[in-house]
């Protein structure tokens, strides 16, 4: 009990960590997972093909083996001298933003057809009846995945830990190092991700009751 | 009857604004349009009718290339069909189109679906888009329902505030692919009286329906389809009373008796 007060400042730092992290790599991938589900179904083959080749890439790869290409060959080859919380938010929000990608292309087939159909015969463009008519209707079945996905990018940001970024799990190692009884610290971890976790899905259910379209 | 359709038959011949020449199209191993000509003068209604799986619908959906053709040309005002892209898009705007199951956008009210197309393709300013819009849904019947949601309207409401969403956008000719199709029997009329004030105010159409007393009042000339082709075209009258071809002759034989 006592080793949640005691270090307080320390479990309050990674708590604010991994919601920062989650928030920041959950808009990368939000955007990412958009604009790549938009390639996938283009009418161009070359965007097409980029998506299809982006999702097989980040979603088949094990996310620590994404981690550890962040921190050793990403610095190499393209970016060097690029902080670890970038490294992290890069490698999270690129692997979440092929789910999400794949959880908007779900959405977007449950689109009528009918419906893109019309916005191309009063003249629309392909990315307009994309933005203006499919993805607003496709927001309400894409919600309870998306839910999914938040809360599996929360708990895996735990992995950047590892990678010493300062975050909630992070703070399980810093002090059980010290010998501070693990139970304990355990317990406090897993209540910190609770409260975000639980936040995700109660706002997405918030969401969901908000948009549905009356057909 | 007969005087009227012989005045509005009078169309300069070089006024031509849709022109199909032998457009095939395949689906699959089934020749949905096999070596069609057709040409639609400006100002005028063409009605297509046939049985179901004649192609008709089909033909509707090539004029603005929702189906592409393997072969063959289709000329617009005397431009052809652009691939897919922004030309497409600009030249899709002039073609109104009404579809069998309305396609009302979902996530819109009555009115933005009318003002959308206005302002996101023609960039015409919010004002004078929904007193535009406004006044389309009031001369199809509907201006009472401007702030409704598609769903909470019938299926005539809906089909009207589609022909107004089509209309919306200045087209220089409508195509009409079965609209009354899915609407119960007593919204049938309500949707069909629209379209006789539009053909009577001059706008080009083409018109894929089962409405017999539609073509027989409204159009200028009736296409007949069968199996891909065209089996027969006339003027209503002569093609009511006095079809030529033996497949349009069976086809009015089951329809007409009862």
């Amino acid at each position: 009990m006592n080793v949640l007060l005691d270090h307080l400042a320390e479990f309050r730092e990674g708590f604010i960590g991994t919601v920062l992290l989650t928030l920041a790599s959950g808009l990368l991938a939000m955007v990412l997972g958009v604009i790549i589900a938009g390639f996938r179904v283009s009418p161009v083959p070359p965007l097409r093909f980029f998506g299809t080749a982006w999702v097989t890439l980040f979603r088949n790869t094990p996310l620590t083996l994404l981690f550890l290409v962040a921190w050793f060959v990403v610095p190499v080859i393209f970016m060097p001298g690029l902080s670890p919380w970038a490294k992290a938010l890069m490698a999270l929000g690129f692997y979440t933003s092929a789910f999400v990608c794949e959880a908007v292309r779900s959405g977007i087939s449950t689109v009528p057809l009918g419906q893109a159909e019309a916005a191309r015969s009063i003249g629309m463009t392909f990315f307009q009846t994309l933005r203006l008519i499919i993805l607003p209707q496709a927001t309400r079945t894409v919600l309870p995945p998306l839910s999914s996905i938040f809360i599996a990018l929360t708990k895996n940001s735990a992995i950047a830990g590892a990678f010493s970024v300062t975050e909630l799990f992070g703070v399980q190692k810093l002090l059980s190092d010290q010998g501070f009884a693990i139970a304990w610290i355990f317990l406090w971890v897993a209540l910190g991700y609770l409260v975000i976790t639980f936040t995700i899905s109660g706002l997405f259910r918030l969401l969901e009751r908000r948009m549905g379209v009356a057909r | 009857m007969t005087d009227v359709s012989v005045t509005k038959d009078a169309i300069p011949a070089a006024d031509e604004l849709v022109v199909l020449n032998q457009v095939n199209k395949h689906f699959g191993a089934l020749h949905v349009l096999q070596d069609i000509d057709l040409t639609i003068s400006r100002g005028e209604v063409v009605v297509v009718i046939g049985p179901s799986g004649s192609g008709k619908s089909t033909l509707c959906r090539t004029i603005n290339r929702l189906e592409t053709v393997d072969t063959g040309a289709i000329t617009i005002d005397g431009k052809p069909l652009p691939q897919e892209g922004k030309e497409l898009a600009r030249l899709r705007a002039d073609v109104g189109m009404v579809f069998q199951s309305f396609n009302l956008f979902a996530h819109k009210t009555v009115l933005e679906n009318v003002m959308l197309g206005q302002i996101k393709v023609r960039k015409a300013d919010k004002t004078a888009a929904e007193a535009k819009a406004r006044t389309l849904l009031d001369r199809v019947g509907v201006g009472t329902q401007a702030d409704k949601y598609p769903a909470q309207l019938s299926g005539g409401q809906q089909q009207r505030v589609a022909i107004a969403r089509a209309l919306a956008m200045d087209p220089k000719i409508m195509l009409f692919d079965e609209p009354t199709s899915a609407l119960d029997p007593e919204m049938i009329n309500e949707v069909l009286e629209v379209m006789q004030q539009l053909a009577r105010d001059g706008m080009t159409m083409i018109v894929v329906t089962h409405e017999m007393g539609f073509a027989r009042s409204a159009a200028n000339r009736v296409v007949f389809m069968a199996d891909g082709r065209i089996v027969e075209e006339a003027t209503p009258d002569q093609f009511f009373s006095n079809p030529r071809s033996d497949r349009a002759k069976d086809f009015l034989s089951k329809i007409l008796h009862h």
